[in-house]
Order: C-alpha cells, then structure tokens, then sequence
C-alpha cells in the first residue's frame, strides 16, 4: 500500500504557535486555524480586545489574507476590467475598496486594490476565497499584456489597529507614518527588516496600519512581539477573530458570506460609493445597469435591537405582523456601543431609518429597530 | 483546576448542588468568553433532566442551559439580568435557579467533581 501525501485539511499561519503559546482559543475560519480571542489571564478577551482598539491599539494576526499581484504595461486595464472601483484614480501608493464581480454584478469576492508602482498592482484579498480569486483573475485578464501571481504565502500580515496604532508603528519603523493618510501605503525598515509594505488600512473601523513581512516562524514571531512590547505604553493587546468581527460590524463593514456573497449584488449590498459605472467596461457592469433599472428587491440595513435580545448570522426579520421578511446577515453585541446590533437584508419598503421590525429569536419576535449605518464612526482628529 | 465537591456535574457543564441550586461550570463560561446575556425560566416553571431550560449568550455564541434534573423553579438569579459578567467572574457562585428537585435519584446519574474534572481534561485535550 503506498503511502500518499495528505493535503492539510486546516492551514496554519507562520504565528500558530505564538498564538498557542499565549492560549488563544484557536477556531476554524474559511480553511484556517485562527485564535478567536486571547484568554483573560492576559487582559484580553473579546470585549477587552474590542476595546483596546477603540481606545489604544490591537495587534492582529491576518496572515490568512490573500495577495494577488499584477504587473505588466496593461496592469491598469486589467485591474479596471475585474475591479468594479475605478483604479486610474490611484496615485502610486494609494489604495482603494473594490470587489470582483460576476457578470451577473454579484460578489467573487471584496478587496483592497494597492497601487504599488507605474504599473503594479496588489489585492488584497480574503482567506477562504483564495484559490477561487486567483484563478478568476487569471482567467480573465489573459488578454492583458500583465503577469498575475498569487502571493498569498509570501507574508505574513500583521494588522495593528487603533488610535495608537500609529504610535506603536512609529517607534518600529524609520519610515515618516504621519505623511502616509488612510489608505495610502508607505515602505519602509520595520524591525530591522528593509523595504517593508505598511498600508495605512484595516478591518475595524479604525487608523491603523497592515504591514507584510517575510513568513518564516521565526521573522514572524520576532515582529509580533516587538509590536507587542512596543505597543505596553498604550496599552496593546494581541487580538483574535472575534474582535476582528465585533469592531468591522460596529463600522458595518461588509464580510464576504454574510452581507457581500455570489447571490447579492451590488446595488442590494448597498456598495454603491465605491462602484464607478462611469469609468471603461469592467464585468458585472451591464447586469448592474440593468439591476439598476430594475430596482432592489432586498436591501442591506443596520438593525439596533429594541427589546432584549441579541440578533445573531441567519435569524429571520419579521414585520410587525410576523410575517417574515427578511434575514440578518450578522448579528452581535457590540461592545463598544453597548448595544444589540446586526446588518440584515430587508424589502425596500421596510428600510427607512426608524422602521419598527421584529428579530425572530428562538421562537420569539424581538421588536428592532432600522438604524443609520455605520453604527460606530471614528472621532475625527482634533 | 478543581472543581468543588459539594455539587454534581453535568456532560454539558452545568452544576447542581444537593439543595437544588444550578449553575455553569467554570470550564463552560471559559469556552463562552464574554458573557452578556442569560435567559432564565419563571419561578414555578417545571424543567426537564437533560432538556434546555434556558440560555447563556456571549458575545460570539448562543448556549442552551440543560436540566441536570427534573424539577420546578424556586427561584432565579435576576443579578444576572443587569450583571451577567458575574459568570465569567465568579461561575461557581453566580448561580442560575433553584429547584426542587422531583426525584432525588436522578442526582446519581450525575458526575462527581473529580469524574467532571477527567471529563473536560479530555474534552480540552481534543
């Protein structure tokens, strides 16, 4: 009998073991053994790890991203053609958000589009579409004079979130971070480690940063700690997943499988600022044009419960005479506003800001309320 | 980790002490993280051994509170309405409800603090 070799079921990041060593509760997410939070001996904790960023700073690792780079004299046009945000828009180290469509105008899969040179481009995208983002923009960008490759296991990512997120940065880099603004990119030494990618960017509704440095164990892990130590002063905490969720839902940032999916388009998922009809052909443009014409059968809305009771991922809306209308795509505490929050897909009609519904809870219609979105938004710097 | 010896255990992480008060074990509001929601019967509701009588919420999960035993509710913890973190801080003193128990008996079937402690050594170890 021969013996084959197994392809790991579960992948791991170049810090499983740190985070292992410092007892995270490690879970499964989208093919990834990832800690969902820190344990309490050590200040951390979903709520305290939440809290952190808001008010100093979170270290997470996001190693798990995907990275897809594409350079060539028709880098541009190609990016265009896949992307749905207008990327000629781009300064040489700007960033922007933007998703892959289908021709059908629904979601491959959303991502940061970095304009790293004249003609470079990264995207950064999510861990469990990897594979199927990378062959769907080599499959369609074939006609371009541009070379894609799949760089998603040449970092390990590292997010440092929070209003001192720049602080504890700063003290690691000799790059100038007050002259990179939200969602532009900078290089720079970091840790001793030369030519460093630092994108001022994230996930938490938040400043912070998103550095990408070489994935070896050992260059990984001497990074996170430095951040760590450099980050006491302001109190920084290592942070999981479920943080990682709880702060993206209270700046109700959209999460692939939950409020952006193959099923949903554009319109519906509200996405609108960032989709330029105007701009050349790119797919997903004419079912969009049409869709538009058509008007929204669902709509994406924020929901604040009303009475007690959490809205929790696939719980039904109702109307106020129980007649199901719709479902909550992510629901939650949120920590920070101490409030019962979800994002859900609801009729248009019932969408206003201030529509009374209700959240079928175990059986039970729990009155919410439609709410403007975001839920959080950042102070504006003094 | 000990556990105390004063009570009886459940597979589910739930505990019962001989007068009838129930809680969640140590272990169980360590798996839930933050807690910040518990949902608990009305005095004079019957429960059923191994049947849900109400829910613990954390921030990321949704957990069913089970039965031990059979019984009606004496009285509930309504502490843990406005102060549900007291399970994270104190599990073994932030009790759920009381109950009197139906048939005594049924608190044989149960796990002893040391066979509880076994029990979750190996499910941890999974």
């Amino acid at each position: 009998m021969s013996v084959l070799e197994a392809t790991p079921l579960v992948r791991k990041t170049a810090l499983n073991a740190v985070h292992r060593q410092m007892g995270a509760k490690m879970v499964e997410f989208n093919g990834w053994e990832m800690p969902v939070e820190y344990p309490a001996a050590i200040g951390c904790g979903i709520v305290a790890e939440h809290m952190a960023v808001r008010t100093g700073v979170g270290i997470f690792d996001v190693s798990h991203m995907g990275d897809i780079r594409l350079a060539g004299r028709e880098a541009l046009a190609a990016v265009q053609h896949i992307s749905m945000n207008d990327a000629s828009r781009l300064a040489i180290g700007q960033a922007q958000y933007s998703a892959l469509l289908y021709p059908q105008g629904t979601f491959v899969d959303d991502v940061i589009v970095h304009r790293l040179g004249e003609d470079e481009y990264l995207l950064v995208i999510n861990a469990g579409t990897r594979e199927k983002d990378f062959n769907w923009v080599r499959d369609n960008t074939r006609q371009f004079d541009c070379k894609v490759e799949h760089l998603s296991d040449d970092f390990t990512q590292i997010a440092i979130q929070g209003p001192r997120a720049v602080d504890v940065l700063q003290k690691l880099t000799d790059a100038d971070l007050s002259a990179v603004k939200f969602y532009w990119v900078t290089r720079g030494t970091v840790c001793g480690l030369k030519n460093i990618l630092m994108g001022r960017t994230g996930y938490t509704a938040e400043d912070g940063f998103e550095i990408y440095i070489p994935p070896d164990e050992t260059t990984s892990a001497r990074v996170w700690f430095a951040i760590l130590e450099a980050g006491k002063e302001f109190g920084a905490v290592p942070c999981g997943l479920g943080a990682r969720n709880t702060l993206r839902l209270e700046g109700a940032l959209s999460l692939y499988g939950h409020e952006i999916s193959d099923t949903i388009n554009v319109w519906e998922a509200k996405l609108d600022r960032f989709c330029k009809m105007e701009k050349p052909d790119f797919i997903g443009r004419a079912a969009l044009e049409k869709a538009k014409a058509e008007g929204v059968k669902k709509t994406l809305v924020g929901l604040e419960m009303v009475d007690r009771g959490i809205a929790r991922d696939g719980y039904k809306v109702l109307d106020d005479a129980g007649q199901e209308i719709g479902y909550v795509t992510s629901g939650s505490p949120a920590p920070f506003l101490k409030k019962n929050i979800a994002l859900a897909y609801v009729p248009p009609a019932q969408s206003a800001v201030g529509t009374t519904v209700k959240v079928e809870i175990r059986g039970q219609g729990v009155k919410a309320q439609v709410v403007s979105t975001p839920f959080y938004k950042r102070p504006k710097k003094s | 980790m000990s556990y105390p010896t004063d009570r009886k255990y459940t597979k589910e992480h739930e505990w019962i002490t001989a007068d009838g008060t129930i809680g969640i074990t140590i272990y169980a509001q360590d798996s839930l993280g933050d807690i910040v929601f518990v949902e608990l019967p009305k005095v004079g509701a019957e429960i059923t051994a191994g049947k849900p009588f109400g829910t613990v919420e954390s921030v990321k999960a949704v957990s069913d509170l089970n039965a031990p035993v059979s019984g009606t509710v004496t009285a509930i913890n309504d502490a843990l309405a406005t102060a549900p973190e007291q399970v994270n801080k104190d599990a073994h003193a932030a009790w759920m409800v009381k109950i009197k128990v139906k048939d005594p008996a049924e608190m044989n079937a149960l796990l002893s603090a040391a066979d509880y402690e076994k029990f979750v050594s190996e499910e941890a170890g999974h």
